[in-house]
């Protein structure tokens, strides 16, 4: 099992043929996901060959989803037009749609989310690494040779380090790891996918990390105290980090007290989530508990 | 991060900053809106700031332009009854820091005597994944007292990020907020165009403190605070970059930023090069602590060199660090997702064939990832007597730290 996303899926791509969409499309194919097409209103009716694939371009994701069936579709569309595709894809109702893009405005955001409401379909992202279920499917960016499938659920702001999580424990596997971004405002939080994993037969402890800024975690923490029963291993990056600095995510800021790696820390550990003060720490202390599963 | 840059600009494009604009930058904002507010004079010395006060006539004031709070309580806001003092005070105003930043320039409006004051901003809500009113009539200076001792006086409003706000919502936010019924109209009116500020200029935070009502009932923006979202000017307004206002910056932050390098410079020894916003954090953090068994040495500075990892764009990043005087020893951190590390090694190569005799301090490299064993094997066979390779990220960052403490 995992969460999201699995070998059934059927994924498309919106911006496939874009630059960073046909880098990706060819290797989530090479990856063995089942990709099986793309949107480009300007190119629809054409076919494109990617990663040894001949995949249908379509004009709407309406049309791609009745034509082949996919239930996921991924969005490298460039910034500027995010927010239409976004509305598209929901108006669509594709069940999951991972928005890979950096650099939305976050009003596009907020009126996405906002969007969502009430709609069948689940957001990952913006301006996130996507999700990846080892050896079964990928929807987005992370490199699938990092880490097979295994017992730990991974939920991450930062897109490295999931990676470099994903390589402390590769020798135990993910279900399912997934980046939710680190823009202000996301579409899938850190509950959203602990909750996932809380129902996720499969997974049997989650490592959760975060980033200075905002409240995520903390809330986070709450909803792991009422609502978690497997075990929980937490990182925050940016203990260092001096206040009022701004350190590349737009979340990633630090001012006042609030949204301090320490104050994100102390919250986790209050709901009884052990939080490692480095990612080999955190994942020294993933080790210990799976050892004794 | 390695994220899909599905963008055409550069992959070390600076992304996710929050643009802080200083007060008569705001007002300009207000004033385009058509948010009540008096524009004033921007005076960059003393002699400029008499003459606007003379023009003026009358009382004036003088404020220090900086990017921070609590500019009268240091002493950066002074009433003036003469354009002498005016000039006396911008003397004394200018040059000033405060909270570590220097005043460039002053600005000089008319006095107008508050008879109350109070407080309004939008802002986005995290928390909530939207946008947020906050209003008062208790406003002024003390707004984060108040919020602490009478909370039910400071009004926080929810706002829809698809309807946003409509005549009835900011005739609702007026009322709830309790603004006095004779400035009921006037109050609403201020509100939609703050709005518009707010949503047209793709703000996160619009901020009047004081809103004030003034001699004959009229309301006016006496102050204005804006924070406007980077991506969206990025995105769609190109005009904001009139905004941006460089000589205040580190000068090694406003080099970096000219090669189009996220850099924030720190006050420590160990210099940092990484890539993803989250794992140079996380490396940062680390340095931190291994420095403390190598007599307390820190990081240098922050510095994500994003996804791919070229040689040019590593050469700009060494290029910055090794001209940061505190820099003793450079950490080359990389986790190789989509990149690969003998890209990396590669550019690493470059940077110093680049560089030549301009490097001229210890690099340890951690590469990890994606074709790792040719990145190590090219680092290794170039062998450069600056750069020591150690595997893991806790154990270079122990090298780094104990070299910049020998050195």
């Amino acid at each position: 099992m995992s969460i999201y996303l699995n070998k059934d899926s059927k994924i498309i791509v919106q911006g496939m043929t874009g630059g960073m969409g046909a880098k990706h499309t060819t290797l989530m194919v090479e990856s063995g996901a089942n990709i099986v097409g793309g949107v480009n209103a300007r190119k629809a009716g054409t076919t494109v060959e990617l990663g040894g694939k001949e995949l249908p371009v379509f004009g709407t994701v309406e049309e791609a989803m009745k034509e082949t069936g996919a239930d996921v579709s991924v969005a490298f569309v460039p910034p500027a037009f995010t927010k239409d595709a976004c509305i598209e894809a929901i108006d669509a109702e594709i069940p999951l749609l991972v928005v890979i893009t950096e650099g939305v405005p976050v009003l596009d955001t907020a009126e996405v989310v906002q969007y969502l409401e009430g709609k069948s379909t689940r957001m990952i992202g913006p301006n996130c690494p996507g999700i990846i279920t080892p050896e079964e499917s990928l929807a987005g960016i992370t490199p699938h040779t990092i880490a097979g499938k295994g017992p730990v659920g991974l939920v991450s702001k930062s897109g490295t380090l999931t990676y470099q999580m994903m390589f402390e424990l590769k020798d135990f596997g993910f279900t399912t790891a997934i980046g939710i971004g680190g823009d202000p405002i996301v579409g899938t939080t850190h509950i959203d996918a602990l909750e996932a994993f809380e129902n996720d037969p499969d997974t049997k402890a989650i490592v959760m990390i975060g980033e200075i800024g905002g409240d995520a975690e903390e809330r986070a923490a709450a909803y792991i105290k009422d609502h978690v029963t497997k075990p929980v291993v937490g990182y925050v990056a940016g203990f260092t980090a001096p206040e009022g600095k701004t350190m590349g995510h737009a979340g990633a800021i630090v001012s006042g007290s609030s949204g301090t790696a320490q104050a994100k820390k102390e919250a986790l550990e209050a709901a009884g989530v052990k939080v490692g003060k480095t990612p080999s720490e955190t994942a020294a202390l993933m080790r210990e508990i799976l050892q004794n599963l | 991060m390695p994220r899909g840059k599905p963008r055409h600009c550069s992959q070390t494009k600076r992304t996710g900053h929050l643009v802080d604009l200083m007060e008569f930058q705001a007002k300009e904002l207000f004033a385009k809106h058509g948010v009540a507010t008096t524009l004033g004079v921007v005076a960059e010395t003393p002699e400029a700031a008499r003459a606007a006060a003379e023009e003026m006539g009358g009382v004036t004031v003088v404020k220090a332009q900086v990017k921070a709070g609590g500019r009268g309580k240091a002493g950066g806001v002074k009433l003036a009854k003469t354009a002498d003092e005016a000039e006396s005070y911008a003397r004394d105003i200018l040059g000033m820091e405060i909270k570590g930043l220097t005043v460039n320039r002053v600005l000089v409006t008319p006095a107008t005597p508050p008879v109350e004051e109070y407080y309004f901003s939008f802002l986005l809500d995290r928390s909530n994944r939207s946008h947020l009113c906050i209003a008062s009539v208790e406003g002024g200076v003390e707004i984060e007292e108040v919020a602490k001792t009478n909370p039910d006086a400071v009004k926080k409003i929810r706002v829809d990020a698809l309807e946003g706000v409509t005549p009835e919502k900011a005739a609702a936010i007026v009322d709830e907020a309790k603004f006095p019924a004779e400035l009921r109209d006037q109050a609403i009116e201020m509100v939609q165009a703050l709005w518009k500020v707010y949503v047209e200029e793709d703000a996160t935070l619009v901020e009047v403190n004081p809103l004030a009502r003034l001699e004959g009932d009229k309301l006016e923006a006496l102050d204005g605070k804006v924070s406007l979202d980077d991506n969206a000017s990025e995105v769609r307004h190109p005009d904001h970059a009139q905004f941006e206002i460089r000589e205040e910056a580190d000068a090694l932050e406003s080099k970096a930023k000219d090669k189009g390098l996220n850099y924030v410079k720190l006050d420590g020894q160990v210099g940092i090069i990484g890539n993803g916003a989250g794992l140079v954090m996380s490396t940062l953090d680390v340095v931190a602590y291994a420095g403390e068994a190598h007599g307390g040495v820190k990081p240098a500075n922050f510095l994500d060199i994003g996804g791919g990892a070229n040689a040019q764009v590593m050469a700009d990043g060494l290029d910055v660090i090794l001209n940061d005087e505190q820099v003793r020893s450079v950490f080359v951190n990389v986790f190789g997702g989509i990149t690969a590390c003998d890209e990396v090694a590669n550019g690493i190569k470059g940077a110093l064939e680049i560089l030549g005799d301009e490097a001229s301090k210890p690099l340890v490299v951690r590469l990890d990832g994606n074709n790792v064993e040719e990145g190590r094997r090219i680092l290794d066979e170039l062998n450069h007597p600056l750069v020591t390779q150690v595997d893991t990220m806790d154990g270079a960052a122990d090298k780094a730290a104990e070299l910049a403490h020998q050195a």
